[in-house]
């Protein structure tokens, strides 16, 4: 069977606010009156947000503030946590997430996620990258070759490993796996990929080529990270929303928020005041 | 962070010192500049030996809090301004020292009729009202009090304007006065450039407390 070098499994779906620019005016995500519980606590306490596309999205918020739950809500990754409920509407690409007949692999696909910790599989760098699309079900070897390869120079790890793509991607350094997991992230083509911590167990050299990756990222896709470092919030995003006891405390362009934020307990926060 | 907190601080209070340190030597300077007194202007000229270390600890202090910190917000604004505010003190110090520098070349006094055509007394209250303004505005967050300088600017700005005439007449009059009329001339000069600078501090601490920014804004 021929399979044409297009995604033949997503043709509608490829960055669609790329291919027309007048989509990016319209929200790539809007979160409306979302109330989580995790049984009897309430995790976020009614929060509504609308992400650009083509925009990074810093979360910061102390531990327990409900950043990580609000950014796992966008995949859908919340509905296998024990004793989760929640109300309001989140819509991606103006399709609400959350309706009965949603396919959540789909909506994975749609919505990348990478993690604090890099997680490649015990697997060969190639096979790492080309998971998510064989379980696709894509087997044209050429596609798969084609877009890994691609996938591993978005990343800036192709002249690294292009000799040793049969090498374990456990054997690469943390930094490695980490544009490794991202890489894999990116071989299935999401237009928004999720970010929890992504730097937080990386050295100093390797946060720098993440981050610069981060600001790259951002021509194609609509990015959501949760972070600690501030530093970091006020260098690669373009809006910085601060969460604070499950609420939304205030959300604005990172510029404001880290020169002049409207909110006495933003600036406690982010100038180490807090508490 | 609470040492952040402490270290910053500590650049806050040298700021306080640096105004106090500079409203003096200027003060000195304008008493030994109108009274011949070359002992007060060695002292001004010793002085600034201090200011300049001053001036030194505190780029140090702020360098150091932006390395190790990271600031953000207020506190950036805040280590902004110190390091402006402390760069335009440390030039009205200066001034100070460029006055008193005079009075050591100077051989003879300069007529006390020529210091009051100049309202030579008038510019020093208003300068010296205008430290208070910035001092009490910087030490006690009041943008209220900082606003109240640009006011004042406008004396110093109109009594530098009549100046030329005022001089110009004098050198007119009796060409004796030539030499002591231009230091004259140049005093004046001096002491408008620093009716600017603390126009200059005032706008920083503004900005500090209100992020508002008012440089080149005022202009008109």
């Amino acid at each position: 069977m021929e399979v044409s070098m297009e995604n033949p499994i997503k043709e509608n779906m490829v960055l669609d606010s790329v291919i027309d620019p007048s989509l990016k005016k319209i929200p790539k995500i809007e979160a409306k009156g979302i109330k989580v519980w995790y049984d009897g606590f309430n995790a976020i306490k009614g929060i509504d947000m609308t992400i650009k596309p083509n925009t990074v999205t810093a979360f910061i918020g102390p531990s327990g503030c409900g950043k990580s739950t609000f950014l796992r809500l966008f995949n859908r990754m919340n509905d296998y946590v024990d004793g989760f409920s929640m109300e309001g509407k989140i819509k991606i690409n103006g399709s609400n997430i959350y309706k009965k007949n949603v396919n959540v692999e789909e909506l994975r696909k749609e919505v990348g996620m990478v993690f604090q910790k890099p997680n490649p599989f015990p697997k060969s760098i190639f096979d790492n990258v080309a998971y998510g699309l064989r379980i696709q079900g894509i087997n044209d070897k050429k596609f798969i070759q084609e877009r890994v390869v691609s996938s591993l120079q978005q990343v800036g790890l192709w002249e690294e490993v292009k000799d040793d793509l049969k090498k374990s991607g456990l054997a690469l350094s943390g930094g490695q796996q980490q544009r490794l997991c991202i890489a894999r992230t990116l071989a299935v083509e999401p237009s928004i990929i999720l970010m929890d911590e992504p730097t937080s167990a990386l050295d100093p050299i390797s946060t720098a080529k993440i981050e610069e990756l981060i600001f790259q990222l951002k021509e194609k896709y609509t990015i959501i990270i949760v972070t600690h470092n501030m530093q970091q919030a006020g260098r690669i995003s373009d809006y910085t929303a601060f969460f604070y006891l499950g609420d939304l405390i205030e959300y604005n362009k990172t510029k404001n928020i880290f020169t002049n934020p409207e909110k006495q307990q933003t600036e406690n926060y982010i100038t180490g005041r807090f508490g | 962070m609470a040492n952040a907190i402490y270290q910053r601080e500590i650049i806050n209070q040298s700021g306080s010192k640096m105004l106090t340190l500079c409203k003096n030597q200027l003060e000195k300077a304008k008493v030994a500049f109108r009274e011949h007194d070359s002992d007060l202007a060695e002292e001004v000229i010793n002085t600034e030996n201090r200011v300049n270390a001053l001036d030194l600890k505190i780029e140090e202090d702020c360098e150091k809090f932006l390395a190790l910190y990271n600031p953000v917000a207020i506190d950036l604004r805040f280590i902004m301004a110190v390091r402006k505010i402390n760069f335009d003190l440390e030039r009205i110090a200066d001034h100070a020292y460029s006055i008193s520098k005079y009075v050591v070349d100077l051989d003879e006094p300069i007529e006390h009729e020529l210091f009051e055509k100049l309202q030579f007394e008038k510019m020093y209250t208003t300068i010296s009202a205008m430290f208070d303004h910035i001092t009490k505005a910087y030490e006690e967050k009041d943008v209220k009090a900082a606003r109240k300088v640009f006011k004042k600017d406008k004396v110093l700005d109109q009594i530098n304007k009549e100046s030329f005439a005022i001089i110009e007449e004098a050198i007119r009059k009796d060409n004796k006065v030539i030499r002591q009329s231009l230091i004259l001339f140049s005093v004046v000069k001096k002491l408008e450039r620093v009716g600017d600078l603390i126009k200059n501090i005032a706008e920083e601490v503004i900005f500090y407390i209100d992020a508002e920014v008012l440089k080149h804004k005022r202009k008109k």
